[in-house]
């Protein structure tokens, strides 16, 4: 399953280093805490972490002129007001008045690039997902904008009553069983401890420390893809998995189960891009 | 004032724990039109493919805890769609089963069409030798020796991989048969490697 691209030399670092999360299988409880320690600084350090080169090129594509109209994409509302960028990420996905739908932060910047900017969104779909030679800007905006909110804490009050239906959209297509194999998120994120093969399987639905570091740390630099990843991205590989057909990227049953899974990542701390297997 | 805050922001924590437990409703009608906007066509050679059955449908219902009559009409149903090998055979060759049994390959949207693999370590333990296995499913370590390698006992076995709700209403594992996952050869070699004395997971 893993491939050992030519990043592989981080994977073993960091395979000691993250104890704590995604790991089943922890090395000796030597020193945990300064291993800890030692892999946030290196998340947090733009020349050990790639995926600091995406928040860069973000924030580039934040404010170039583009699209048929020729202008940026700084007057774009993510909630929190026109151009605003701190903290917007902890308290999406949310309601948006001038759509009247619930969006997470891809759906928000693919309607503003649309609306804002005319820009051919049919490309950006293209480059949804980075390959080799093949940047996608989704990718390189979402952690820019994600980004804004390191340190934060995710924080979605579901007030609006769109919001209340898309967590309870989310929460029942988390145990919907469908297709080849029978299988839902359930089955392999509803319990402590469990892996399949090797990999630990984080529990997602028991509010608590798994699932707040596991949201708090998307978007995040995949070593075993050498690209930096999104929510959509990783819901696409599980459903990937699961057999299904592959889910629309951008379709409102991705945020709603996005917004599940923040709900339930609550008070948990944003601190990204991080990085994983 | 940042301690209350943090305090608050825990309880909401376990609140919506607390909403997620007693399931939230969904208009039928919404639900529909969402997975239909997920995924809007079976893609091409999927159509006979199951997408979404009464038996998944009450699983999922249920969250894989039907009560009592539910769970008789599932295994009812369940039971009705094993096919047996018509020579009345279960066991094949176990040493293609241990191949099958380590292939996670096949079925997926970004595969192209091929064999699919069974890939029962991922959720299971079988024999000593693979230290790579999930702990999905209970470990399968001596399961033939255990039931004395009897005829009976390795019918049932091969009924359980062709459709395990036919035992088990609402298990975690995959229905293989049911579903044309596997060949009948394929699950029959996989039952000769839980029940061949011969076989690693016996020793
Ligand atoms: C067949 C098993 C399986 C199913 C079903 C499944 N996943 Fe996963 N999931 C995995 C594996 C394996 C990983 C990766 C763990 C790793 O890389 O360490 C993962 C990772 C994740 C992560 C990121 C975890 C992290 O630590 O960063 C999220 C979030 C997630 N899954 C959500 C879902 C959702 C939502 C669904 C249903 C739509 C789902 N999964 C269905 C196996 C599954
Ligand atoms: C996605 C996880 C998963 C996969 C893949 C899977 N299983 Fe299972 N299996 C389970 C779970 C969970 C149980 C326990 C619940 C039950 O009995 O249905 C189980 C139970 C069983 C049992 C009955 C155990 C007992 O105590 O009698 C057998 C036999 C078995 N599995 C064989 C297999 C074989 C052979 C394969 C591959 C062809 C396989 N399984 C693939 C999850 C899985």
């Amino acid at each position: 399953m893993l491939k050992r691209g030519k990043r592989a030399w981080f994977s073993w670092a960091l395979a000691a280093s993250l104890a704590g999360g995604a790991l089943a299988q922890a090395p000796q409880p030597i020193d945990t805490e300064k291993e800890l320690e030692k892999y946030r600084a290196m998340i947090n350090d733009p020349m050990s972490n790639p995926g600091y080169l995406n928040v860069d090129r973000g924030e580039v594509l934040w404010s170039t002129k583009r699209g048929a109209k020729n202008v940026s994409l700084e007057t774009c509302d993510l909630g929190q007001g026109p151009g605003k960028l701190e903290g917007a990420f902890a308290k999406l996905p949310r309601f948006f008045e001038d759509v009247g739908k619930v969006m997470d932060l891809e759906q928000r910047l693919f309607w503003c690039m649309q609306k804002i900017q005319e820009l051919d969104t049919a490309d950006i779909v293209r480059r949804r997902f980075g390959g080799p030679g093949r940047f996608s800007d989704m990718e390189d905006l979402v952690a820019f904008i994600a980004n804004k909110s390191n340190g934060m804490k995710f924080e979605v009050p579901l007030a609006h009553p769109k919001e209340k239906e898309a967590f309870a959209i989310g929460e029942v297509l988390f145990h919907r069983r469908s297709d080849f194999m029978d299988f839902s998120c359930a089955t392999c994120h509803a319990e402590d401890g469990r892996r399949i093969r090797l990999q630990g399987l984080p529990n997602l639905i028991k509010p608590g420390k798994a699932v707040q570091e596991t949201m708090g740390s998307w978007p995040t630099y995949r070593v075993s893809q050498s690209q930096t990843r999104t929510m959509q991205h990783r819901l696409w590989d599980c459903y990937r998995q699961m057999r299904t057909p592959e889910p629309i990227y951008l379709s409102d049953g991705l945020t709603a189960l996005t917004l599940f899974l923040v709900k339930q990542a609550e008070g948990g701390e944003i601190q990204v891009p991080s990085i994983k297997r | 004032m940042k301690k209350t805050f943090v305090l608050a922001a825990l309880l909401t924590a376990f609140a919506s724990g607390a909403t997620a437990q007693d399931k939230p409703k969904v208009d039928p009608a919404t639900l529909e039109a969402v997975t239909k906007a997920m995924w809007p066509k079976v893609p091409e050679g999927w159509e006979k493919r199951v997408s979404f059955d009464e038996t998944q449908k009450q699983c999922s219902e249920h969250r894989n805890e039907p009560p009592g009559a539910v769970f008789d009409q599932i295994k009812a149903r369940e039971i009705a769609t094993v096919k047996f090998p018509a020579d009345g055979n279960v066991l094949g060759d176990w040493k293609s089963g241990i191949r099958i049994a380590n292939d996670g390959r096949g079925g997926t949207f970004t595969d192209r069409p091929m064999t699919n693999g069974a890939n029962c370590y991922a959720c299971h333990q079988l024999d000593l030798a693979q230290l790579s296995y999930g702990t999905l499913g209970p470990s399968l370590h001596l399961y033939g020796k255990n039931r004395g390698f009897k005829p009976e006992e390795a019918k049932a076995t091969y009924a359980k991989i062709y459709n395990a709700m036919s035992v088990m209403p609402c298990s975690m594992m995959p229905r293989f048969g049911y579903h044309n996952f596997l060949t009948e050869q394929q699950m029959k070699d996989v039952t000769a490697l839980l029940f061949d004395p011969e076989s690693p997971v016996n020793k």
